[in-house]
């Protein structure tokens, strides 16, 4: 009987040994893949800081109003954001890897299902950066004109142009991640629509006299004396 | 021949018919007919009565005019009521062209100036199709100064009416004489004249794809000038008439103006920057140059217009202006319109702060220039106000406080454009 459990536990410590010993070189084949990516990751970060700054993404992302949008957020600049990006990219593939060599079960679908979505995310990424910048940009650009122009509010309607390119750049994006694509789709055309409908009908209830006007000065049929004033001013400016 | 591919076949046979010449006048247009007739007359009896032996050429380049202009030029070139009794020693020619692509001053130039360098024209000036006050004087006194005092440009100076030309007088001029210490009166002529050595070199520049060779050119063309260091000078031509279509939209007059001199700046860094002795430009002819009969203008809408940018511009002035003078100009537009006034160092300030976000592009250039726009209406405003009693002294004793003004807030805009502010 002790024999026996002697016995027993012996081949139980030798099977543990034995499995450990198996085990280890993995892992540490996993820690030199992890160290080895870490290093890649770092040297991609490099070069692709290199590279961007040699292209100067900066002045770019100053010219599109992005590094004003960034330091509104006290985030770092274009440049540092894709470096890094770059770096967490390559070394998270590393560590996928190497957990991949220790043969844990069910996780290799994990790493093919992570590195088919990467492109994914990628472009993802890339349409809500960009789609932020071109709402930032266009929603400048009707606030100066409306201000130019003497609308009202040109602040609400700046907004509105905002907001519309945001629900479509988020639409997209969630629609390239396959995430709820249908919902954000439907949720996307709904608000557009009613948006459309409300400016419609604003432009239509309360923007009459504004029509009438730019009418009549087009069709020339009725020249007031607001417009002559209008034109005093512009003559001498 | 630089750039002879933008002359056509038929344009480039009519020119080799016509041979050297030692003066080429242009004429740009585009849907000018109401007033192209008189001016081409006008140049015209100007080269027969002071240019009777040289041998000339007027060049009508038309941006697709659809209202008959250039029949009007070929039929202004044959009857001539100016100077029916002049002697003509030589054949003046009159050519009319076509140039392609949508209307634009810098396309029309770019076909003068190829034209001219094909011509090897000694001398060429420029008239607007709107100058229907041109007299054939003025025609002696812009091509004399390059003909026989070896001038490269001459720019115009013009009797205005005090309450004319507010965008020249409250920045353009100004912010050209500090920056490039050339005090000219009107460094966006649109009558001018320039020697052959001066139009081959701006031919040759890398501009003509770009928007100042589209459009500002001839301001282009002025500080192109000034910081070659040419030799320039200005004729008094007399009274310029009011444009009987004056342009309606200031953003344009913004970005062909101060847009302008603020990518020169970028440019021509060593010529702002190095503190060069002031450029000589002598006047021939001057004269006060001011008129003061009454003249309807809306203030009140101008004050509005100022207040209502500073209301709703609020974030965008955010990233372009300091914080003192941004909290300074909130200020201004809560005061009312009687006691409302954008004082000249203030107003030099902002524009040198303007200048320098343009040049670090903290949001799109263009959306800088515009934003400019209602701070300007502050500051005509401002200008109107001033000189609503003011005679012909005291108009131009503001302007030189304001020019004094602006060079005197210069070195803020060297510490800002050096990133030391």
């Amino acid at each position: 009987m002790w024999n026996n459990f002697i016995h027993e536990l012996t081949r139980a410590a030798e099977e543990i040994v034995q499995g450990f010993a198996r085990f280890l070189p993995r892992v540490l084949e996993m820690l030199v893949i992890v160290l080895v990516g870490l290093v890649i990751a770092i040297l991609l970060r490099g070069i692709a800081r290199s590279i961007l700054k040699l292209a100067r993404f900066d002045k770019l992302s100053e010219h599109t109003g992005a590094t004003q949008l960034l330091r509104g957020a006290a985030l770092p600049s274009l440049t540092e954001l894709v470096s890094r990006f770059v770096f967490w990219i390559a070394w998270l593939g590393f560590i996928l890897v190497g957990i991949s060599v220790l043969g844990v079960a069910g996780f290799d679908e994990h790493v093919a299902t992570f590195f088919e979505f990467l492109p994914r995310l990628v472009v993802s990424l890339f349409i809500l950066f960009f789609g932020l910048l071109a709402a930032s940009f266009f929603s400048r650009a009707v606030l100066l004109g409306a201000v130019n122009a003497n609308l009202p509010s040109p602040r609400i309607i700046s907004w509105a142009v905002r907001t519309m390119i945001i629900l479509f750049v988020l639409s997209m994006a969630f629609e390239e991640l396959s995430i709820s694509s249908r919902t954000v789709v439907v949720a996307f055309g709904m608000t557009f629509g009613a948006l459309m409908f409300g400016l419609a009908l604003a432009f239509g209830l309360g923007g009459k006299d504004l029509a009438r006007r730019y009418l009549e000065k087009k069709f020339g049929s009725d020249s007031g004396a607001e417009t002559r004033e209008h034109e005093d001013e512009l003559s001498a400016l | 021949m630089p750039d002879g591919s933008i002359l056509s076949d038929e344009f480039i046979r009519e020119l080799i018919n016509v041979g050297e010449v030692d003066i080429l006048v242009g004429v740009p247009t585009h849907n000018d007919a109401r007033t192209v007739g008189q001016v081409v007359q006008g140049v015209r009896a100007g080269l027969l009565k002071y240019f009777p032996r040289a041998r000339s050429v007027i060049i009508n380049a038309d941006g697709s005019s659809r209202d008959g202009t250039r029949d009007l030029v070929r039929a202004a070139s044959i009857n001539d009521t100016f100077g029916s009794n002049l002697p003509a020693l030589r054949t003046l020619h009159s050519i009319s062209t076509q140039y392609e692509g949508p209307p634009a001053a810098g396309a029309a130039l770019h076909t003068i100036l190829a034209a001219a360098d094909l011509l090897q024209a000694k001398a060429c000036a420029v008239v607007s199709p709107e100058s229907t006050s041109l007299e054939p004087e003025w025609i002696e006194r812009l091509l004399r100064p390059v003909i026989r005092e070896g001038m490269d440009l001459v720019l115009p100076v013009y009797r205005r009416h005090k309450f004319d030309g507010l965008l020249i007088r409250n920045l353009v001029y100004p912010l050209t004489r500090a920056l490039y210490a050339c005090s000219v009166r009107e460094p966006y002529p649109s009558d001018y004249a320039f020697s052959s050595n001066l139009g081959t070199n701006f031919l040759n520049q890398d501009l003509w794809t770009q928007e100042q060779g589209r459009h500002g050119t001839e301001l282009w063309l002025t500080l192109v000038a000034i910081a070659g260091r040419y030799k320039l000078s200005q004729s008094f031509l007399g009274t310029r008439g009011r444009l009987e279509a004056p342009p309606s939209d200031l953003v344009k007059a913004m970005r062909e103006t101060a847009g302008l001199l603020f990518c020169s700046l970028d440019c021509y860094s060593g010529a702002w920057k190095g503190g060069h002795e002031p450029l000589p430009v002598p006047c021939s002819g001057c004269q006060p140059a001011v008129s003061l009969e009454p003249m309807r203008v809306n203030r009140k809408r101008l004050h509005q217009m100022f207040t209502f940018g500073i209301s709703q511009l609020e974030p965008v002035f955010s990233s372009i202006l300091s914080g003192p003078t941004h909290e300074e100009l909130k200020r201004l537009a809560s005061l009312p319109e009687t006691e409302f006034a954008l004082p000249g160092p203030l107003w030099a300030r902002t524009v040198y702060e303007f200048a320098a976000a343009y040049h670090r592009a903290v949001i799109g250039r263009d959306h800088v220039v515009q934003a400019l726009v209602p701070l300007f209406r502050g500051r005509a405003l401002t200008f109107l106000q001033q000189n609503r009693e003011a005679s012909e002294t005291e108009v131009e004793n503001n302007l030189e406080e304001l020019c004094q003004a602006f060079e005197a807030e210069k070195p803020s805009l060297l510490q800002l454009w050096d990133g030391e502010k």
